[in-house]
């Protein structure tokens, strides 16, 4: 059992993508906003694993007096959405690291939670799908209703969990195994295939897919800012190398052409000097058309 | 520009798509790319524009009608399909609808669309087409 964390997400809106091949692949498009960890659960104090990650900027202003605590206490800059995800206690990451969109990668499965969209009180029709009443044959002002509710005098009630109208909507809602398309670390977006609970602006958790084995390939503990800053640092730092190399080389190689080239000219001089004592302007012109 | 606006004009302009400038009562003719088993061939579908949806943008999208063997055939090709491999304005329609469904119900003469012979294209100055 090696959970990972998830990240939180703003929902930004749908789109669609055409690939190579023709097809084309409705998208939704998912921001990760200076998502930062914001806390770590621990077995030793709080009795199980997690991380507690914060997404958004929020004004301090508006942050209550205990939430400005706690985010003084980790050092990170108030936020305006706080989740926490349970992790294997050997993927806990550091308070104030910043996790990138490169935590998944494409083609991976994930799962994403979010809040619907409230819908009210709805009917039995809109909330489970009944058919409702016939629109003629006797009907009169039920057409949409939900119709019997159940027996006769035994058993004289209706049953719990019976379908009725009701609130919908506003609820968590999880939709699984949903295909991340493209992802782009530099603005913070994950593309998934398909729709996501929730509406446009509102923030969903994404997770690695549970009903799908976990890559292997994944990042643990999790694609982090400082690590991809670090592996720039160092890929710029081996690529000065590189070229401070290669310009020493090429130095090495022009000295040595230039040493080859005065000696063949020394060479040429005591040739010229062999052959006729006289006639120094020959020699020279000679020498520098060797140059 | 919102986020979602900006990543579809970097798809438009990925795709670089040269689309021609065509409307409704236009016939085009369409290159579609078809796959038999593992080989590709342009396939051309040609028939009178009869709506244009959604913009210019990455969900715009066409219909082009034909009458094919006696049977009316409609097609929806998405603007910027990469399956789309060319787009051919072969003659200017005049007509006073954007959405020209009225020629559903009709057939043979009654459905035909007077050509427009002083076409203006809209981005490059007048003449420059004809």
């Amino acid at each position: 059992m090696a959970i990972r964390s998830g990240v939180i997400a703003k929902k930004v809106g749908m789109t669609r993508l055409f690939m190579d091949d023709g097809k084309q692949i409705p998208v939704t498009v998912l921001q990760l906003d200076e998502l930062q960890v914001v806390a770590q659960r621990t077995a030793e104090k709080d009795g199980y694993s997690a991380v507690q990650l914060g997404a958004g900027a929020a004004k301090a202003k508006r942050t209550s007096q205990a939430m400005r605590g706690h985010f003084a206490v980790s050092k990170v800059a108030p936020k305006r959405k706080v989740a926490e995800f349970r992790v294997a206690p050997e993927n806990l990451i550091p308070v104030g690291e910043e996790i990138t969109a490169d935590h998944y990668f494409e083609g991976q499965f994930v799962d994403v939670s979010g809040t619907s969209i409230g819908k009210g009180f709805a009917g039995a029709m809109k909330r489970h799908n009944f058919s409702g009443l016939r629109a003629s044959h006797g009907v009169s002002i039920s057409h949409r209703s939900h119709g019997s509710t159940g027996q006769c005098q035994d058993p004289g009630k209706v049953f719990k969990g019976k379908k009725m109208a009701g609130h919908m909507g506003a609820a968590r809602v999880t939709t699984q195994n949903l295909q991340v398309v493209r992802t782009d670390a530099d603005r913070g977006l994950i593309m998934v295939k398909g729709a996501v609970p929730g509406s446009k602006g509102g923030w969903v958790t994404i997770r690695d897919a549970v009903k799908k084995p976990l890559p292997d390939n994944v990042i643990l503990p999790a694609a982090l800012k400082s690590a991809a800053e670090e592996a720039k640092r160092l890929a710029e730092e081996a690529a000065a190398a590189a070229e401070a190399e290669a310009k020493a080389a090429e130095e090495a190689a022009a000295a040595e052409q230039a040493a080859a080239e005065e000696a063949a000219l020394k060479e040429a001089e005591a040739d010229i000097a062999s052959d006729a004592t006289g006639d120094a302007d020959a020699a020279r012109e000679k020498k520098e058309g060797e140059e | 520009m919102d986020l979602i606006a900006q990543i579809e004009a970097e798809q438009v302009a990925a795709l670089g798509k040269d689309l021609p400038d065509f409307k409704a009562g236009d016939t085009v003719r369409v290159g579609y790319k078809v796959t038999e088993g593992t080989r590709t061939r342009v396939q051309n579908y040609e028939g009178v524009c009869i709506a244009r949806k959604n913009g210019e943008g990455i969900a715009g999208s066409f219909t082009v009608r034909k009458i094919s063997f006696g049977e009316g055939v409609e097609r929806v090709f998405p603007l910027h399909s990469t399956n789309i491999d060319s787009i051919t304005v072969v003659r200017r329609g005049k007509v006073r609808r954007a959405k020209l469904y009225y020629l559903r119900a009709r057939r043979g003469k009654s459905a035909r669309i007077a050509e427009q012979t002083n076409y203006k294209s809209k981005a490059a100055p007048a003449g420059a087409e004809a």
